[in-house]
């Protein structure tokens, strides 16, 4: 029996303790899961001892609000949240190195400029640059640049923090939650488990 | 005040303080260090065993008997991976073991060193947490913060891996400081917050067809009382887990008995005719639940448990209590209206004398069931229970008469077969006033025979019945009713001669084949001081009824049509 809901692409957040070993047991449990990680980006959060996470996960959101259940289970997890549903702003970084001829940089220029990218290198043959922005934004900028010859695109993967609140007394990024546990678990959260069907 | 110590000292200093009077294992060059000072701790009794994994099921086998935290040594490479299946078994029923392994030297780390085994990495998905201690100074500290997060919330196995040199090396040990807990992800539920107990008594005062589904959580917390009171209470009959067997006496009137694939029919049926299951510390196992869109569809669902993670895993719920069922429980019992619905508790009675499911068909042969009637007679109840997994497992759970609290020790969760040679005797170190009974399966025991020596050498006086039918019974079963019936890698043509092997052990052995010998034969292993092995021989090919197959439901629910 196949998990009821369809494959989409989850943006979880996670706080957990800086140590070695943590992002093992994190992408262990995910494997378990069957959830491919489409994009990580760690990094030192605001509190020493601490960093965040943001991953995209790929997977029935079911198993992946329920991965999420399962990454604050582990020791090392402060919190973990599938944010998806949340309000949330998201960015990526991506470097582009393009190939550039004399007849071609200008127009590369120029592309880079309509998408306010940074010129970050610029060599003989090739010109180097770093986009931020939704993937939207950057999967358009190096279609646009794939006519010249792309040399090498590096992606940071997202990033995401939940928005701060538009109204007194309520907390970020919650007016669009649909994660409740105090009121129980909603049905949608329903997954059919695998039967092992073994003795 | 610290003490200065070498590493291996810490443990064992540290393992006192935690309350461990005694570690199985079997030692190895790199945890040699450890054992090299043990001497130095008679308060610390070491059980040697003759196989890691026998280490591990008899630590499990402790822990669930005292409600204490069982503990493992082993040495690095073999003895490390020998302990998995024991780890992943007490990781499956939520058993709060600590497991200690030797590693190599810290330089030879990652450099396939002899007897190198990436025990950390190999036993991530098997244990709650683990650890590779690096520094000495971190000795203390982790042997506490292991203790801690083994037996605190839900219970389960940590492996601490020590090298080989962190344990000779001089470090300081200061109780006060290393047994501070700093664990900013880790919290454990104890209390419910109100509202979530406002909305599921709200559900239970409003059912007219309330069913418990104890589980595990029951035993593991020790809401024994509490469950008894909230069902007298409230009047809802109690369905028991299989691993919630022995958390509500079987004797009480509004007990029902174990649903699912092997469960009695009527507590299958009891859990299909209600309108509101209170899972209580149960996780809807898949052999409980079966096919999820046809499992007790005309019910509404509470789950209490501790592990927010496994709410909503299985089964839709319509209310979530997040908390430790005993707080839970009594937080319940002064909301919930005093119930009377006689209704209902007949339609119980009614399934229960309509599907008498613990009639045992007489075919004039020994059975599995007779031996197992046999020790609830004669034991009055009264016995601890320890089982492998098959048939005999199932028969066991299904015609042994639990009275008394925390007396069921079975791998639900894993399966494990060879769980009951050593886990009867983690129990019995656990217990030595108690009579403890292993019901064994002719394979599984064969898996974990040779801890009997083990037993033997520690003077303990477990009794083991063999429900010996020659074959991996429930196996046999699965191929007649499911793969065409080719049974032929299933059966045994050359068992062993279980009594001489009790001989060779230096214990007490029996045979019996006869119906009418049963009672007598456990008469005289109980009154035996030492260790003894029945070997019961009964019908060789028997099917466990009832049985709903794997992924099915209420409606292919097999019943035996001999009864
Ligand atoms: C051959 C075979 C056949 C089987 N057939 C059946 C069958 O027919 N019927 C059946 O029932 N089982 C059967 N099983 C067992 C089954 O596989 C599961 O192991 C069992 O159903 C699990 O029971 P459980 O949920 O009560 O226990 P566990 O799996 O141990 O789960 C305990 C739950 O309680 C929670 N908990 C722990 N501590 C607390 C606390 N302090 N407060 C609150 N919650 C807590 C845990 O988080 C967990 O969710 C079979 C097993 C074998 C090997
Ligand atoms: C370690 C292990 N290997 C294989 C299995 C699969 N299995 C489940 S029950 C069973 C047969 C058990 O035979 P036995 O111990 O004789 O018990 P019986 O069913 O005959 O009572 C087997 C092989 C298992 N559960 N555990
Ligand atoms: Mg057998």
């Amino acid at each position: 029996m196949s998990t009821q809901s369809k494959f989409e692409a989850r943006t979880v957040t996670a706080l957990v303790e800086d140590r070695p070993g943590v992002l093992a047991r994190i992408a262990g449990l995910c494997r378990r899961r069957g959830l491919n990680i489409a994009s990580l980006a760690v990094g030192r959060s605001e509190n020493p001892g601490l960093s965040r996470l943001t991953f995209v996960l790929e997977g029935p959101p079911s198993v992946v609000d329920q991965c999420a259940a399962q990454l604050e289970r582990l020791v090392n997890v402060i919190e973990a949240h599938d944010i998806t549903n949340m309000n949330h702003i998201w960015r990526e970084l991506a470097l582009v190195k393009v190939k550039t001829t004399a007849e071609t940089r200008v127009e590369v220029l120029e592309l880079s400029r309509v998408f306010r990218a940074n010129i970050i290198d610029i060599g003989a043959n090739s010109v180097t640059l770093e986009l931020t922005g939704g993937r939207e934004k950057i999967d358009s900028l190096i279609t646009l640049l794939d006519r010249f010859g792309i040399i090498e695109v590096m992606r940071t993967g997202r990033v995401a923090v939940l928005r701060g609140t538009l109204f007194e007394g309520e907390e970020d990024g919650q007016f669009q939650a649909n994660r409740n546990w105090a009121n129980g678990v909603p049905h949608e959260y329903h997954i059919t488990p695998g039967v092992s069907g073994s003795v | 005040m610290g003490k200065t110590l070498t590493g291996g000292d810490i443990v064992c200093e540290a393992l006192l303080n935690e309350g461990v009077d005694i570690v199985f294992g079997l030692p190895g060059g790199a945890i040699l260090p450890l054992y090299g000072v043990l001497g130095r701790y008679p308060e610390l009794r070491h059980v040697l065993v003759r196989h890691e994994q026998g280490a591990a099921h008899a630590a499990d086998g402790y822990a669930r008997a005292s409600g204490k935290v069982g503990v493992a040594f082993a040495t690095s490479g073999p003895g490390a991976t020998n302990l998995i299946t024991g780890l992943a078994t007490a990781m499956m029923d939520s058993v709060p073991i600590v497991a200690i392994t030797g590693q190599v030297g810290r330089a030879a780390i990652g450099t396939d060193a002899f007897q190198e085994t990436d025990i950390t990495g190999a036993t991530l998905p098997v244990t709650k947490h683990n650890y590779l201690i690096t520094r000495v100074e971190d000795v203390g500290a982790t042997v506490h913060e292991a203790f801690h997060i083994a037996r605190t919330g839900r219970p389960g196995p940590v492996l601490i891996d020590i090298p080989k040199d962190v344990m000779q090396e001089v470090g300081t040990y200061d109780y006060e400081r290393d047994s501070q807990i700093n664990l900013p992800g880790y919290r454990i539920p104890t209390a419910a917050p109100d509202e979530q107990i406002d909305a599921a008594v709200k559900l239970i005062n409003e059912a007219e067809r309330p069913v418990f589904l104890a589980g595990h959580g029951v035993i593991i917390s020790r809401a024994f009382d509490e469950l008894k009171e909230l069902a007298e209470k409230a009047q809802i009959p109690v369905v028991t887990t299989l691993l919630g067997i022995s958390g509500f006496p079987e004797n009480h009137p509004l007990h029902v008995g174990f649903p699912g694939m092997h469960g009695e029919a009527y507590a299958s049926l009891a859990l299909d005719d209600s309108d509101l299951i209170i899972a209580a510390g149960s996780r809807f196992d898949d052999r409980i639940v079966g096919n999820v869109n046809e499992f007790a569809t005309r019910s509404k669902k509470i789950h209490i448990d501790i592990d927010p993670a496994e709410i909503g895993k299985a089964v839709p719920v319509d209310a979530a209590v997040v908390g430790n069922l005993k707080h839970v429980l009594a937080q319940m019992i002064p909301k919930a209206n005093r119930g009377s619905r006689p209704e209902w508790i007949r339609h119980v009675e009614q399934l229960k004398s309509d599907h008498p499911s613990l009639h045992i068909p007489e075919t004039g042969n020994l059975s599995g069931q007779h031996v197992v009637r046999g020790l609830s007679n004669v034991t009055k109840g009264n016995a601890i229970i320890c089982t492998g997994v098959g048939q005999h497992q199932m028969w066991a759970a299904q015609h042994y008469r639990f009275t008394e609290p925390n007396s069921w020790l079975c791998s639900g969760g894993l399966g494990t077969m060879g769980y009951e040679v050593p886990s009867a005797i983690g129990a019995q170190l656990a217990l030595p006033e108690s009579l403890v009974w292993s019901i064994c399966g002719d394979g599984g025991f064969q898996m974990t025979m040779m801890e009997l020596a083990t037993a033997v050498e520690n003077r303990l006086p477990v009794k083991y019945a063999i429900l010996n039918n020659n074959h991996l019974g429930m196996i046999t079963q699965w191929q007649e009713l499911f793969y065409m019936g080719d049974t032929q890698a299933d059966a045994y043509t050359a068992n062993p001669d279980f009594v001489k092997l009790a001989d060779a052990f230096g214990m007490k052995g029996m045979r019996v084949d006869d119906i009418d010998d049963v009672e007598s034969a456990i008469e005289e292993a109980n009154a035996h001081p030492g260790p003894v092995i029945v070997d019961f021989v009964i019908e060789k090919v028997e099917h466990v009824y009832p049985m709903i197959p794997a992924g099915g439901s209420i409606k292919d629910l097999m019943e035996d049509t001999r009864v």
